[in-house]
């Protein structure tokens, strides 16, 4: 594993990151745009995970934020989900341009 | 008999009790306030007289020295100011006199008020002033007899603008008011200057020989200290006894009601000024010759001149006022030669004579009143002794007592009068020791007689008019005597008219010489060593020439008119001619010279300050301030709506909610487009702390 430098890791997280970054902007879905934003946090974990390694091995903080960030990003996925199937069932679409209701 | 001088301090109370109980419970019960106040007087009559005796029964010891009650009253930083009363022979006398005509006089008020419509109000007030007197009777220093003094100062002005509905009434109780306070700041000023120069105001402890040695020795303003405070007490006594040149206010008084005059004006109240001048006697006499003398000089003078004016005045009541006048300047005359004795004894003869004459006028007048409610008539002045005539026939009683009355005051051997009157001449003479011109008791002595005559005079024309010869008016016709609680008490001061003369008779008279009041009242200031108290003889050379001028001037007077027609010219005028006539008429014009020289230029004076006031200076910087706040708010006010509202709270508020409206455009509600933001800030944050922008 240690013939494989950081760099390596930082760039298949920034790519990850930019993928979801890509599609929690671009696309309409909701349910896709939750999607993005776990890549997001995924490409966030790989960061946090290979720093500790990388970095500081003989601790464990990196490996403990990575699994708090996967345990957060389930609840909020799970509350995501449930606001969308609540918006689906209000409205008849998870599409975010129709979700403006906040606008003025 | 010493014990009942412990009942003193009630003498003033039960009149007082009855004056609170009549202001606060019983007012809207005519009998039962007029009982009160009768009541409470009769009361006081019977104490004072058991006080009296006692002061008959104890003998020299008490009548000379006196009793006393001291209370400590005030602290003063040095000492204790006392208050308290006290009784000796002169107050003893008092005391038989005061209570006794006032209740007569009450008894006598409580038929001539009925039908007045402040019925009880009246009988609270005479009530009032009745404990004022006694109060002033009794007190043992100067400033519960100022206390007193003010109180029937007060009373007085309630009383003669009793019947305030008419202008002249009101006008005469403010005339009184202010002409007797002229009188009162003088004796205010004198009382403060005594009390700085001994410390006491406590009459037994100033006339002591050392008090009185160290006020004639002390010097204020360059005179002996006796002297300019005698003088500045003796200006209350000339207001409070109407002597010249404060007497203007007594003839206009005759406005109250005439047991009000009878009382009041007549036999308690201004003698209280009289009562003052004897009860500070010795203080005038330490210098022998100082203020002492200027009492006798107004003495003589008000004597004299009042007596004159009371001749030519038509009014039944203001020949009596006229008379008072004059008669109380007897009694200065008096005390101004030194004659406690005979200055007291006047005022004690006065009072019954002048109470009773008062109260015959006034029985005269409701006689008057009833013919003109008879006759239809309310045009013709029931006052006026020009439209009646011949009343004696109709009211008897009155004119049996109203005689004694008269008689007293001419001064016909054996009345009242003529013991008392006689015995001031005497002592005048006796000073001036013959014709001696360049003597002030020689001029008194003159005064006084030609004022008898004239006295005299005015009475025989009084009875002439009123009583004698035929009605000349329908009142008269049909006047009627009034009823027994009016006659009764004129009978009863008849009496008193005719005897009370007899209790100092002077030793030399064969059988019924006694000398007594002398020995009883005038003998109170002996320890002072500053006063001649010796009892004159009777003079019988001076008794004669008294009693003939008298007769002489009141048969004159009779003669004069007793066969007056309606219409004719007053007699007088022939007799003294139009011009000096005219002038006594117009009471030597002192009214008119009082308006010219004082009236008028305060009056001008008060306008002054008035303009200055509202329309010039005061008034002016008033508004100015006023208007100059008004203004200032108003532009403080225009600062807060404008700037502080406006611009500040308003403005705010626009400017967020524009720029609210402006920025609202950003919201669009797409969660990408918030992302998208979001990310390009942190991008933008991430590249500026990479490059070293400003972190």
């Amino acid at each position: 594993m240690s013939a494989i430098p950081l760099s390596w890791w930082i760039f298949v997280a920034t790519a990850l990151f930019m993928i979801g970054f890509y599609v929690a902007l671009t696309r309409k879905n909701a349910i896709a745009i939750l999607i993005g934003l776990e890549l997001m946090l995924n490409a966030t974990n790989i960061n946090l995970v290979a720093f500790d390694r990388y970095i500081t091995p003989a601790r464990v903080e990196g490996q403990v934020f990575a699994v708090f960030v996967i345990a957060i990003a389930a609840a909020e996925a799970a509350v995501a989900l449930a606001i969308f199937i609540a918006a689906y069932r209000r409205r008849g679409t998870v599409d975010v341009e129709n979700l403006d209701s906040m606008k003025f | 008999m010493e014990k009942l001088f412990a009942l003193t301090p009630y003498i003033p109370l039960f009149p007082l009790l009855a004056f609170a109980l009549i202001v606060l419970w019983a007012n809207k019960n005519n009998k039962l306030s007029a009982g009160l106040a009768i009541a409470g007087l009769g009361l006081s009559t019977i104490i004072s007289w058991l006080i009296a005796i006692a002061t008959i029964v104890g003998g020299e010891h008490v009548q000379v020295e006196g009793w006393s009650l001291t209370i400590p009253w005030l602290p003063t930083g040095t000492g204790v100011f006392n208050m308290g009363f006290a009784v000796d022979g002169f107050t003893a006398a008092m005391l038989f006199m005061v209570p006794f005509v006032s209740s007569l006089i009450f008894i006598y008020a409580s038929e001539y008020m009925e039908g007045d419509s402040r019925y009880a109000r009246f009988f609270a007030y005479v009530s009032l002033f009745v404990s004022g007197m006694l109060t002033l009777v009794v007190a043992d220093n100067l400033l519960l007899l100022f206390i007193a003094w003010e109180i029937m100062g007060l009373c007085s002005y309630l009383l003669i603008g009793f019947w305030f509905e008419k202008d002249s009434a009101k006008k005469a109780g403010l005339k009184a008011f202010l002409t007797t306070r002229v009188g009162d700041v003088l004796f205010f000023g004198g009382m403060l200057l005594l009390y700085s120069q001994t410390g006491t105001l406590t009459f037994r402890e100033i006339f002591t020989p050392a008090v009185l040695e160290r006020l004639a020795e002390a010097t204020i303003w360059g005179q002996p200290a006796s002297v300019v405070i005698s003088l500045l007490i003796f200006g209350g006594a000339v207001g409070k006894s109407a002597q010249f040149p404060l007497h203007v206010w007594l003839p206009d008084a005759m406005e109250g009601p005439t047991p009000v005059s009878a009382m009041i004006h007549a036999a308690t109240m201004v003698s209280a000024g009289v009562y003052l001048v004897a009860r500070m006697l010795p203080l005038f006499a330490v210098v022998p010759v100082g203020s002492l003398q200027w009492v006798a000089i107004i003495g003589a003078i008000t004597a004299f001149f009042g007596a004159t004016i009371g001749i030519a005045q038509n009014d039944i009541k203001r020949v009596l006022a006229y008379s008072t006048i004059s008669q109380l300047g007897y009694m200065m005359i008096g005390l101004g030669l030194g004659g406690f004795l005979a200055g007291i004894f006047h005022l004690l003869t006065h009072s019954f004579f002048k109470a009773l004459l008062f109260l015959g006028s006034g029985s005269v007048i409701h006689a008057m009143e009833h013919g003109a409610h008879h006759a239809h008539d309310h045009e013709t002045d029931p006052q006026d002794m020009m439209n009646m005539g011949g009343l004696a026939n109709r009211m008897k009683k009155t004119y049996i007592a109203y005689m004694a009355g008269t008689l007293a005051l001419v001064g016909i051997v054996p009345f009242a009068g003529f013991f008392s009157k006689d015995e001031i001449l005497a002592e005048a003479w006796h000073q001036a020791g013959g014709f001696n011109f360049g003597s002030i008791a020689f001029w008194a002595w003159l005064a006084g007689l030609l004022g008898a005559f004239v006295t005299a005079l005015y009475m025989g024309r009084q009875i002439g008019l009123v009583f004698l010869g035929k009605p000349r008016t329908k009142l008269a016709e049909h006047a009627v005597e009034p009823g027994k609680r009016m006659t009764y008490p004129l009978l009863v001061l008849g009496f008193f008219a005719l005897t009370l003369g007899f209790i100092n008779i002077p030793k030399n008279v064969p059988i019924i010489g006694n000398g007594w009041l002398h020995e009883f009242a005038g003998l109170i200031y002996e320890s002072t060593e500053v006063l001649n108290l010796e009892a004159l003889p009777l003079n019988w050379g001076l008794a004669g020439v008294a009693t003939i001028i008298g007769l002489a001037g009141f048969f004159g007077g009779i003669a004069l008119y007793r066969g007056h027609q309606a219409g004719q010219s007053d007699p007088m005028v022939k007799l003294l001619g139009r011009p000096l006539f005219t002038l006594l008429k117009n009471k030597y014009y002192v009214d008119e010279f009082y308006f010219a020289v004082i009236i008028n230029p305060v009056v001008k004076l008060a306008n002054f300050a008035g303009k200055f006031d509202y329309d010039w200076v005061i008034n002016p910087i008033v508004n100015f301030v006023g208007n100059t706040g008004k203004w200032l708010s108003i532009v403080s006010g225009e600062f807060d709506r404008v700037v502080v509202d406006g611009l500040g709270v308003l403005g705010t508020a626009r400017f967020f909610r524009w720029m609210g409206k402006e920025l609202r455009y950003t919201q669009t509600g797409q969660v990408q487009n918030y992302l998208l933001v979001i990310a390009l800030v942190s991008l933008s944050l991430v590249g500026a702390y990479l490059f070293g922008l400003g972190f």
